[in-house]
Formats: structure tokens, C-alpha cells, sequence
């Protein structure tokens, strides 16, 4: 479409043969950006003036996170443990779940093809689900508290790792599979021998990594009531305690540095 | 035979190491089943699990189809609006923090600070971010925005770090023994390499910044998360219902799109 309004440009190269250039895509991508842009603009008031003179207000804030109320840490660490709790677990349970998952929606290993789709489906649909609305439903039917936040986390993770683990077994290599099979053993067998250790390693990274993210997800899902810290950030910004939400952000912070740095360890180590 | 023994018994026994590690994961693991407990759960939970199911079969098409400022409709293209902008605010940021924190390009010290700040940055929950930015700009949707642009840069500025980190360098040493400016290595040696990355990690992003945009009506900062929360918690199902479906449908569109646009700007 794109090449017959704009002709592609002939050049003669010094044999005499003429090769043709396409012409760049660039003009038509710049204008559906700036008119998509402008839109968006329009839609969400985006305002650069008010911007520009009201942005030291976040600064404000900031500042008034500093110094941190060191004395709010008692109140603090029973609700970040129960953070770590509720993403340790929902992690865990979670990347448990998503083995059988991501097994059944492999088309290499599974051989109907309505099965793959199936699955394949039901882990890009809990997939677009925000984590948020379904602690929101989980505290609806598993009461207030971490409960509802663990089913929350198991269910993201069940549609993380599962997706990533279907992937790495779809680009397994099947010849020790099909060597095995041909050996008589079983499909389970040989999955067992010889698709498994080979995808091993990339699961036990990627459920890792998931983790490292659960805990930064976990902490907000207190908001809807889901337990842990995030109930605590939202009353002290109802309170508007800045000092208490600057300790929690700092508490949150080293947490997190160093779960990451410990799971980093141990994926350098896997891979 | 004997030296594949041989072979097997000279591999490095850790035994201990490997005791501890399993040991630690063990207690780690029986400590968090604390978190499970069923007292909460009894016969009404069950009931609303089976009303949220029958919303979501039974939606409210009304609410799905109509159009005007309230429909589900303008409210989904308000929250693409949202993810659209905020990952190309969060974009622009990201670049320059990107190259101040490879180590490549600054000194060392300079790099380690850059990456502590991002890592605050990405630690911080977005509701934070956006409950902060609304006392800047007022409930609405350019709150969203700007929420969307900084949480965006946790991750961006990350990666992009990591496609800077991995140039290649030779080609900029070739040029300059060809006698090109400054302004052309950059153009012809460093741009073609970064872009493509660039853009297909910004394009990722911004289909992660769908579900963020999602949630962000929760403290009033624009989008479809606050009719949604609204009618779950005046227990209006078949709103509820047909929000989440139009919703997914949108989510998954993008997924689809984006995918595409990635796989092309990979192929090249």
C-alpha cells in the first residue's frame, strides 16, 4: 500500500543494473505518534504549565519524608514480615501451579492441539488481569487479610511463570526426547529424562525473579485490604504522617535490595 | 568406565553447602504457610464467588456499548491514553538516567548512585506515586500520566542500561580511523544499535503500563479502575462483569500488537 503511493526510489549501480530503495517508513510513523499524542493530550489534560509550576509540591512531600520516624518501626516490621509471607508463599504455591499449566499448553509435549489452545488461553486471560483486582476478589471471598493477597500473588504467578515456562519447553531440544521414546520408554519418561533437566535451571531462575517482583506487588495490595504493608502506607498518607510512609518506603527499599541481591546470587549460579 | 568413575568422583562435594541452602529454603517455606488460614472463609464468600461469576456471564451490554463520558468505552480509550503518554514521559526520563548509570559511559561511583536512585525509584508502590502526584495536579487523568511516566522508569532505565552496556564499541574505533565527526559516530555508530532496543523494550513496557493504568482510578488518578472498584464494592456484578471484560478484550489486543511490532523490530 505503503510502496505504491511513494514509489520506491530506482538507483543505477555502475554494472547498469537498476536495484530499487524503498522509501523510509519514518514520515508515517512520526504522524500516527503525534497524532496519537495529540489525542491522548486531549483525553488525560495533560497540562505542561501547571506541571512545570506545580511539580515542587512532590518535592514537598518528599522532604517531609525526611528525617523518617524511626520510632514507627515496631508497628512496621510485623506488617512487612507478613509482606514477605504472603509473596514467599504465593510464589511458591504459584510456580508450583504453573508447572502442570505451562506443561499442558506446550504444543511440543502435548499432542492435541485443542488442549495447547485451551491452556494457552486461560494463562494469557489471568495474565491481563491486574494483581490488584484480583486481591480485591480474593478479599471478597477469602475475608480481609494476607489470605486474599497469597491467592492474589498465586494467581500472577501462576500466569508469569507459566508463560515463560511453556516458551522455554516449546524451545527445548526433542531429540533426546524422541531418542528416549523411541527406546520405549513413555512420553512421561521421557519428559521426565529428557525435557526436564533442560528446562530445570531457566524455571527455578524465573520463579526466583518472580519472587524478587511479588514482594514489591505485595506491598500494595494491602490498599484493597489484602494484608501486609500496604494498609499500613494507606492510612499513613490518610493521616498524612509523611515521616511514617518515609520509614515504610526506606524499610521497603533495603528489603527489597536485598532480596534482590541474594536471588541474583543464586540465578548467576542456576544459568 | 573407569574414568567416567573416576571423573564422577572427583566432582567438588559441597554437601554442606548444599544441607544449609536446602535447609534455610525449608524453614523459609514452613514459615510462610502462617499465611494461610480459612477462618475468614465461609458461606458467603462462596455465594459472591458464584455472583462474580454469573456478572461476568451475564454483563451489563448497556453499559458496554453506549457512548459518552461515563461509558466503559471512553473510559477504556482514556486508560490506553494514559499508558500511551506515561510510557513516552517515562521514556524521555529513562535515556538520560540510563547513560549516567552504564558503566561505560561515567565513572564508576557516579554509575553505583544512578542505580541506587533507580532502584528506590522502582521500590517505591506506584499507588504511592500516584497518591503524591494528585496533591501536584489534582484528581484526573494527567495524575495517571505522570504516575505511569516515573514508575515506567524503574524498569526502562534498566534495560536500556543493559543494550548501552553491550555496545559495540569497534565499529565507534573504525570510524574515528576513518575520520568521522562526533555527531556521525553518534548517528551511524551508536544510534542503529541502540534504537531497535529501545524501542522494542519501550513498546514492552507500554503493555505493562495497560494493567498498571488499569488500577491507578483506585486513588483517583483517571482510567477505568474506578468505576470497576465502585461497582465490586457495591457488589454490582454485572458492571463489574462488563468492565472486566471490555478490559481483557483491550489488554489483549495490545498484547497482541505489541508482540507483533517487537518480532518485526527484531527482525528488522
Amino acid at each position: 500500500m505503503y510502496d505504491k503511493l511513494f514509489p520506491p526510489k530506482p538507483i543505477v549501480l555502475p554494472s547498469g543494473k537498476n536495484v530499487y530503495q524503498k522509501r523510509t517508513r519514518l514520515p508515517l510513523i512520526v504522524l500516527i505518534l503525534i497524532v496519537a499524542i495529540y489525542y491522548s493530550v486531549q483525553l488525560t489534560e495533560f497540562n505542561l504549565h501547571k506541571l512545570v509550576n506545580r511539580i515542587g509540591e512532590f518535592f514537598v512531600l518528599f522532604d517531609e519524608m525526611i528525617p523518617p520516624n524511626w520510632s514507627s518501626w515496631h508497628e512496621l516490621t510485623g506488617a512487612l514480615l507478613d509482606t514477605l509471607q504472603m509473596s514467599l508463599l504465593g510464589s511458591l504455591l504459584g510456580s508450583l501451579l504453573a508447572v502442570p499449566f505451562a506443561v499442558a499448553a506446550s504444543s511440543n509435549v502435548v499432542r492435541s492441539r485443542v488442549i495447547v489452545a485451551l491452556f494457552k488461553t486461560i494463562l494469557s486471560l489471568l495474565r491481563t488481569l491486574p494483581t490488584l483486582v484480583t486481591a480485591l476478589i480474593a478479599t471478597f471471598v477469602f475475608g480481609l487479610g494476607p489470605m486474599a493477597g497469597v491467592v492474589a500473588i498465586t494467581l500472577f504467578t501462576v500466569s508469569y511463570v507459566g508463560k515463560l515456562l511453556y516458551e522455554q519447553i516449546e524451545n527445548a531440544d526433542m531429540g533426546p526426547f524422541e531418542a528416549m521414546e523411541s527406546l520405549g520408554m513413555t512420553r512421561v519418561q521421557a519428559f521426565r529424562n529428557a525435557v526436564f533437566p533442560q528446562v530445570l535451571p531457566g524455571y527455578l531462575s524465573t520463579s526466583l525473579f518472580c519472587f524478587e517482583g511479588n514482594v514489591r506487588h505485595a506491598a500494595i495490595l494491602g490498599y484493597v485490604g489484602a494484608g501486609g504493608i500496604g494498609l499500613l502506607i494507606k492510612e499513613d498518607i490518610g493521616w498524612r504522617d509523611y515521616p511514617s510512609v518515609g520509614m515504610i518506603i526506606l524499610a521497603l527499599v533495603v528489603t527489597v535490595y536485598l532480596i534482590e541481591t541474594v536471588s541474583e546470587h543464586f540465578r548467576k549460579k542456576l544459568i | 568406565m573407569m574414568t567416567v568413575e573416576r571423573q564422577l568422583q572427583a566432582s567438588p562435594r559441597r554437601i554442606w553447602y548444599r544441607l544449609a541452602i536446602t535447609l534455610i529454603a525449608i524453614i523459609l517455606i514452613g514459615w510462610s504457610v502462617g499465611a494461610v488460614s480459612f477462618k475468614d472463609v465461609n458461606q458467603s464468600g462462596f455465594q459472591i464467588a458464584l455472583n462474580i461469576w454469573k456478572g461476568i456471564v451475564h454483563p451489563d451490554l448497556d453499559l458496554l456499548f453506549n457512548v459518552s463520558k461515563q461509558s466503559i468505552l471512553y473510559l477504556l480509550v482514556q486508560t490506553f491514553a494514559i499508558a500511551f503518554l506515561g510510557t513516552i514521559v517515562g521514556g524521555i526520563l529513562s535515556v538520560p538516567l540510563a547513560f549516567l548509570a552504564a558503566s561505560n559511559v561515567v565513572p564508576r561511583p557516579v554509575a553505583w548512585l544512578t542505580r541506587l536512585l533507580l532502584i528506590v525509584i522502582r521500590t517505591i508502590p506506584e499507588l504511592v506515586y500516584g497518591l503524591m502526584l494528585i496533591k501536584v495536579t489534582s484528581p484526573g487523568p494527567f495524575a495517571g500520566v505522570l504516575t505511569i511516566g516515573i514508575t515506567s522508569i524503574g524498569m526502562l532505565a534498566k534495560l536500556y542500561v543493559d543494550a548501552i552496556e553491550e555496545l559495540d564499541v569497534k565499529v565507534l574505533e573504525s570510524m574515528t580511523s576513518i575520520g568521522c565527526t562526533t555527531f556521525e559516530k553518534i548517528r551511524y555508530g551508536i544510534m542503529p544499535q541502540l534504537l531497535s532496543v529501545f524501542l522494542s523494550v519501550t513498546i514492552y513496557r507500554f503493555d505493562m503500563n495497560m494493567r498498571e493504568a488499569s488500577i491507578l482510578g483506585l486513588v483517583g488518578a483517571g482510567g477505568i479502575g474506578a468505576p470497576l472498584i465502585f461497582a465490586m464494592n457495591s457488589y454490582k456484578w454485572s458492571q463489574a462483569g462488563s468492565i472486566l471484560i471490555g478490559l481483557v478484550i483491550l489488554i489483549l489486543l495490545i498484547e497482541l500488537l505489541s508482540n507483533k511490532m517487537r518480532a518485526k523490530l527484531v527482525k528488522g
